[in-house]
C-alpha cells in the first residue's frame, strides 16, 4: 500500500504445478511416482480484488496457495508479484519480499506460539521486517480487528476461536502487506463467528486496499466474499468466472454438480431442487486420469475428446467478461444439445496405473505422503 | 399415534471432584414418531452430541449424572440393565457417527464389522451373514461389494467408509437411527450422495431419523421437524417450513442470517451474531443468549425466560414478530 506499485495486476500466475514425490525405500529413496497436487495452474488477481479459490479436499488448491506465496517449492511455472518474479527468489530477498504477502490459517491456536502474549506475536514479525512496532501502533490493530483492549497482554489460548482467528489476521496485517492469502480462514468456526470474521475481512479489504486470495471448500463462503471465483478439480482449473454469475450460470458439468449438492438453508428451495449427483469418489492425484480429469465422474461425458485431450480454460460465446470454462462441451451442454446420462461408480482401485503405496482412494495429498 | 421415542427433562452434567458440575444437557425434552425426520440443530457446546450419546447410553459410566427419562416402546431406556441396553443397541435403536475412519476397527475388516451384527442380533450363519452383508454394501451404494467385504478401513475413501457405517447401523432396520453429523466430515458433493441415500433409505425402511447437525442447510432439506439447541436447552422448535419462513427466537434469526448464502446477492455484509458462546449467561437466572441478543429486554436478565409451545415451542420473552 505505501510502496510505489507498478501497474497491471497484482499477482500473475502462469502455468504453476507442484509434484510432490513418492519415496520409497529404506536407505536409498526411490522416487516411484508423484502426487500432481497442482498440474498447471494460471491465474490473475488484480489489485484490490478477492480471489476466491474452491475445491474439494484434495484438489490442490491449498497447495497453490502455499506455492504462490513459496511455502512449498513450485515444481515448474511463473509467479509474478506486482511485476516482480518470486518464483526465483531466494534467502534475504524472498524474506524482504514476504513482507507485502501474508497468510491467515485455517487453525488460529496450531498458527500461534502458545508460549507468547499477543502483543510478542505481533512484534515478532514487525522487527523482522525492520518496522517499528510502537504500542500505539499495536492498539490501533486489535481496534481493527475488533478485540478488546487488553487482548496484546493476553496469550492465545485465553481467546475463543473467533477471537484467534482475529489475531491471526491482525497477524497477518502488522506488517503492511497487500496480498493475504487466506487458507480456509473461517471454517473452523461457529456459523454465527463465522459471519463476524468475514464482515471483519470485506471491511478492512475495504479501509486498506487489501487484495485476497480466499481459498475455502465452502462455496456459499467463496462466493460470498469474492469478487471472482476459480474452481479447482484434480490440480487444475476447470472454471473460473465473475461470482455473482457463477450460481446463475455455471458452465463446467464439475461447478453444476458442486452448486446443486450445497445445500440451501431454504426448505421451499429445497424440496424443488433437481441435485446432480456424482457417482464415486475423486481419483487419486498421483495418477490423475487422462484428458479431461473429470471425465471419469461427468454426466455429460462425450466419447471423442474428453479421454484424451485435455481442455484449457476459454471463454464462450455470449458468456460474461472474465467467464472461462475449461471443457470441451461447455456450448452444447448449456445449450442442451448434450443430456446428461448415468454413471456407474466404478471401484477406483488396484495397483493398475498407480504408485505402490499410494492409498486407492486418498482423500488428500497428505494422506498420499502419509503425513 | 404414540411415539416412538420420548425424551423428556433430560439433563446430563458433568462432575468432577472439588469443582462445580458442568451441565451440557438442561432439561431438553423431545419426541421422535415412527418414521419421522427429527433435526437437533446448534452451535459446538450445545448440547446436541451429549443428548444423543445419553439416548444410547453411550455416556461414560463415571463422572457424569443423566437424569429424566428417555422412553421407547413404554421402558425407560435410562432404567435398563446394561446387557438388556447391549441388546437393544443396534437392533432397535443405532447410531451413525460423525468421523467414520474412527468408528470403524482399523484391523478388522469391513465384512466382519458388518456380518458381527447380523450374526449377533439376528442369529445369523456365517455364510447367509456374508451374503446379506454383500447386499448391505450394495444398498449403501458401494460398487463391487463382494470384494469390499475384505478391505479394511483405511482402504475405502471417507464417502464409502460413512456408506459402510451406515450399513452397519441399517443391519438389523432398527426404528431409530441417530445421526450425528454425519456428513460433516465430508466433501459437499459426497455430502449430498449420503443424504439422498439417508433420505431414500428412511423412506424405504420407516425407520424414523435424528438428525443431528450444525448445518441448517441440511436441516432445511430433511427434517420434518427441527429442534433449535442453545446452551443446552432447546430455544425453538417447529415443522420444517415454518421455522425457516418465520424464525421466532433471535437466536434462530441470527443463525440464519449469518450464513452467506449461495444463491444471495454476494459480498453483502452479513446480519452476523455478537458475541461467543462464551458470553453465555446461566439459564438459571437468566436467558443464556441474552448478552448476544439484538432483542434484549430487562427482563431478560431476570429471570429464566418462560417456555410458551402453541404449534411451535418457544423459550423467549421477546420473540422476532411473525411477520
Amino acid at each position: 500500500m505505501s510502496e510505489p506499485s507498478a501497474p497491471g495486476p497484482l499477482l500473475e500466475v502462469e502455468d504453476l504445478a507442484v509434484h510432490f514425490p513418492i519415496t520409497q525405500g529404506i536407505l536409498v529413496n526411490r522416487t516411484v511416482g508423484h502426487v500432481y497436487a497442482v498440474d498447471g495452474v494460471s491465474l490473475t488477481i488484480e489489485k484490490g480484488e478477492t480471489y476466491g479459490l474452491v475445491g474439494e479436499s484434495g484438489c490442490g488448491k491449498s497447495t497453490l496457495g502455499r506455492a504462490i506465496l513459496k511455502l512449498t517449492e513450485p515444481t515448474r511455472g511463473s509467479v509474478r508479484f506486482d511485476g516482480r518474479d518470486i518464483a526465483g527468489l531466494r534467502g534475504e530477498e524472498l524474506r524482504r519480499a514476504r513482507r507485502r504477502f501474508q497468510m491467515v490459517f485455517q487453525d488460529p491456536m496450531s498458527s500461534l506460539d502458545p508460549r507468547q502474549s499477543v502483543e510478542s506475536l505481533l512484534q515478532e514479525g514487525m522487527k523482522a521486517h525492520g518496522l517499528t512496532g510502537g504500542h500505539a501502533r499495536l492498539q490501533e490493530l486489535m481496534d481493527a480487528v475488533g478485540l478488546p483492549k487488553g487482548a496484546l497482554r493476553r496469550y492465545p489460548h485465553e481467546f475463543s476461536g473467533g477471537q484467534r482467528q482475529r489475531i491471526g489476521i491482525a497477524r497477518a496485517l502488522c506488517v503492511d502487506p497487500d496480498l493475504i492469502v487466506a487458507d480456509e480462514p473461517v471454517s473452523a468456526l461457529d456459523v454465527s463467528v463465522q459471519a463476524q470474521v468475514l464482515n471483519l475481512l470485506s471491511r478492512l479489504q475495504a479501509e486498506l486496499g487489501l487484495t485476497y486470495l480466499v481459498i475455502a471448500h465452502d462455496l456459499a463462503v467463496v462466493r460470498h466474499v469474492s469478487d471472482r471465483v476459480g474452481v479447482m478439480y484434480l490440480g487444475g482449473l476447470v472454471e473460473e468466472a465473475p461470482a455473482g454469475d457463477l450460481y446463475t450460470d455455471p458452465q463446467h458439468p464439475y461447478t453444476r454438480a458442486l452448486m446443486s449438492a450445497v445445500p440451501l438453508p431454504d426448505p421451499e428451495i429445497e424440496d424443488r431442487r433437481e441435485r446432480i449427483l456424482l457417482t464415486g469418489d475423486l481419483p487419486s492425484p498421483a495418477a490423475p486420469p487422462s484428458g479431461c480429469r473429470f471425465h471419469t465422474r461427468c454426466p455429460w461425458k462425450q466419447p471423442d475428446r474428453c479421454a484424451s485431450e485435455r481442455p484449457e480454460l476459454r471463454q464462450l460465446d455470449g458468456a460474461a467478461a472474465g467467464h472461462r470454462v475449461a471443457c470441451h462441451h461447455a456450448e452444447a451442454i448449456r445449450d442442451g444439445r448434450i443430456q446428461p446420462h448415468k454413471v456407474e461408480a466404478t471401484a477406483i482401485d488396484d495397483a493398475a496405473g498407480m504408485p505402490v503405496g499410494a492409498p486407492e482412494h486418498a482423500a488428500s495429498v497428505n494422506e498420499i505422503l502419509g503425513r | 399415534m404414540s411415539p416412538l421415542l420420548e425424551v423428556e427433562d433430560l439433563k446430563v452434567a458433568f462432575t468432577r471432584r472439588g469443582e462445580p458440575d458442568s451441565v451440557a444437557v438442561d432439561g431438553v425434552g423431545f419426541d421422535v414418531q415412527p418414521g419421522e425426520i427429527v433435526g437437533l440443530v446448534g452451535e459446538s457446546g450445545c448440547g446436541k452430541s451429549v443428548t444423543s450419546l445419553a439416548i444410547m447410553r453411550l455416556l461414560p459410566e463415571r463422572g457424569n449424572r443423566v437424569t429424566g427419562s428417555i422412553r421407547m416402546d413404554g421402558d425407560d431406556l435410562l432404567a435398563l440393565s446394561d446387557s438388556a441396553m447391549r441388546e437393544r443397541r443396534g437392533k432397535d435403536l443405532s447410531m451413525i457417527f460423525q468421523d467414520p475412519l474412527s468408528s470403524l476397527n482399523p484391523v478388522i475388516s469391513v465384512g466382519l464389522q458388518v456380518t458381527e451384527v447380523l450374526t449377533r442380533h439376528r442369529g445369523m450363519k456365517k455364510d447367509a451373514a456374508r451374503r446379506e452383508a454383500a447386499d448391505l454394501l450394495d444398498r449403501v451404494g458401494i460398487p463391487d461389494p463382494r470384494r469390499r467385504l475384505d478391505s479394511y478401513p483405511h482402504q475405502l475413501s471417507g464417502g464409502m467408509r460413512q456408506r459402510a457405517l451406515i450399513a452397519i447401523a441399517l443391519a438389523c432396520t432398527p426404528r431409530l437411527l441417530i445421526a450425528d453429523e454425519p456428513t460433516t466430515a465430508l466433501d459437499v458433493t459426497i455430502q449430498a450422495q449420503i443424504l439422498d441415500l439417508l433420505k431414500q433409505l428412511v423412506a424405504e425402511t420407516g425407520t424414523a431419523l435424528v438428525m443431528i447437525t450444525h448445518d441448517l442447510g441440511v436441516v432445511a432439506g430433511l427434517c420434518d421437524r427441527v429442534n433449535v439447541l442453545y446452551g443446552g436447552r432447546i430455544v425453538e422448535r417447529a415443522e420444517r417450513h415454518e421455522l425457516f419462513r418465520t424464525p421466532r427466537h433471535p437466536y434462530t434469526h441470527g443463525l440464519l442470517g449469518s450464513i452467506p448464502r449461495l444463491d444471495g446477492p454476494p459480498g453483502e455484509e452479513l446480519a452476523a451474531i455478537r458475541g461467543s458462546v462464551n458470553d453465555n449467561l446461566p439459564w438459571t437466572d437468566a436467558c443464556a443468549f441474552a448478552p448476544r441478543c439484538p432483542r434484549k429486554l430487562d427482563a431478560c436478565t431476570a429471570g429464566t425466560p418462560p417456555v410458551t409451545e402453541n404449534g411451535r415451542l418457544l423459550r423467549c420473552i421477546n420473540p422476532v414478530e411473525a411477520s
